[in-house]
């Protein structure tokens, strides 16, 4: 049976680990490389890196460290942050990313998505979707969920599917940060309404939360940061309730 | 040992050469008939596209040498799907090793399957200490169904071939190189044939 996943995202910023990562096993925290390498000993599904510099250096340093994390472990991981060109994700992927994330870029220039999948496959082509609620409609925002948009993300999300999109992540902007679950309702409805797998982010604070987002969210995933930097819960130990609570995990 | 790795530009190659160097094997990437002949093993990668990655491989002559290697072949991912008959991907002519069609997955799951999935049945040498039930990382829209040459099957809207093998053509729709120790075992199990 095809399990669910639990992926751990890393901030990176000029090649380094950002936002508090305080684990007792490392030498050093804030190398992205020993990070990678522990979440995939403690069974992690995937990982996600996030580049969030913004220096002219950027592409150079994240394709060396795509490089240096492919070396490092044995299970895929996906590149995120200012990607917005087929030259940008050739690199990306000849360094050994299995995926890309792109977000503000395809809001901007939607052909990019079919760019992409037309180039290396919808496999590896991640739609990263921010949205909030206002006055009840859910609407897409950019710049890391800072700008408003008037697109709606029920119909953001089937078009982008429609141009070859081979995943979403989902990140809601109402829930990041609040540690009180994820954003189960219109989870379930993206999963309804598009076909390809959703991961949900942004809401992890305890295990329960990651219970209810594969049942009632119908998440075939689930993306969070500080719950597992902090060694709040412990990926091994995460999977290890999910599989008492019925749910389908690799362990 | 001489491990090829056959260059014919479509896969990214990267994650499977660092896990060869994991087993202390160094890929050699070519499209040398020479070299392709003579080495050890032969390892056919593929990542994208059915048809525009078969016409890279007939726009570099290899179709007609892959069928006729004699040393292990590996086919992974979209590299299996081309050994096979044809895939409904872009209604493409594949090397026709494995007896088989390739189809797309019904709309009644997600597609792609994407993330680790179990595999059971599993039998030969390719599978030596691998468990049954073992999990393995797999990414794709289209399947090779269960047929005379599968060696290993996967669940996804059915049962389906997860590895396929053929005298010394060996296929695997996962990818080892993703899959963890598993994944390594596997590698290492081909490398040992």
């Amino acid at each position: 049976m095809l399990t669910k996943r639990i992926i751990p995202c890393l901030d990176i910023k000029d090649g380094r680990t950002v936002k508090g990562v305080n684990f007792v096993n490392l030498r050093d925290a804030g190398d992205p490389v020993e990070l990678a390498a522990q979440y995939a000993k403690e069974n992690a599904d995937e990982l996600v890196f996030l580049d969030i510099s913004a220096t002219e250096q950027k592409r150079k340093t994240l394709a060396d460290l795509v490089l240096k994390v492919a070396e490092a472990i044995d299970i895929p991981f996906t590149v995120g942050g200012g990607i917005s060109s087929v030259e940008d994700v050739a690199i990306l992927l000849r360094n050994g990313a299995d995926k890309v994330s792109i977000n503000s870029a395809a809001v901007k220039r939607p052909e990019l998505i079919n760019e992409l999948a037309t180039a290396f496959g919808s496999q590896c082509v991640v739609v990263a979707i921010d949205a909030k609620q206002i006055e009840g409609e859910w609407l897409v925002h950019l710049v890391g969920g800072k700008v408003p948009t008037e697109i709606n993300l029920f119909d953001w999300t089937k078009e982008v599917e429609k141009r070859g999109a081979g995943e979403i992540l989902f990140t809601s902007m109402d829930h990041d940060g609040t540690k009180a679950g994820f954003a189960n309702k219109a989870l379930a409805r993206l999963s309804e309404e598009v076909n390809i797998p959703i991961i949900a982010s942004g809401g992890a604070g305890e295990l329960k939360h990651f219970t209810d987002t594969f049942t009632h969210g119908k998440a075939d995933a689930a993306l969070a940061a500080s719950v597992f930097h902090f060694s709040e819960i412990s990926v091994s130990d995460l999977k290890q309730q999910l599989k008492v609570q019925q749910i389908a995990v690799r362990l | 040992m001489e491990v090829a790795i056959i260059d014919y530009g479509a896969g990214n190659i990267q994650s499977l050469q660092f896990a060869l160097n994991r087993l202390g094997v160094q890929g050699i990437l070519t499209a040398d008939v020479n070299v392709l002949q003579s080495a050890d093993k032969v390892i056919f990668p593929g990542v994208g596209e059915a048809s525009s990655a078969m016409q890279k491989l007939n726009a570099s002559g290899l179709q007609h040498l892959l069928p006729t290697l004699t040393q292990p072949v590996l086919g992974i991912c979209l590299g299996m799907q081309l050994m096979c008959n044809s895939t409904e991907e872009g209604m493409t002519q594949g090397l026709g090793i494995f007896n088989v069609d390739v189809k797309r997955f019904s709309s009644k799951v997600k597609v792609p399957q994407m993330g680790w999935n179990t595999i059971y049945n599993a039998k030969g040498p390719l599978f030596d200490a691998i468990d049954d039930k073992e999990y393995m990382y797999l990414v794709h829209s289209f399947f090779a169904p269960s047929c005379s040459n599968t060696i290993a099957e996967t669940n996804y809207d059915g049962a389906y071939s997860t590895a396929l093998q053929k005298d010394n053509f060996f296929g695997v729709q996962f990818h080892p190189e993703k899959s963890s120790k598993a994944g390594s075992q596997l590698l290492q199990n081909f490398l040992s044939i």
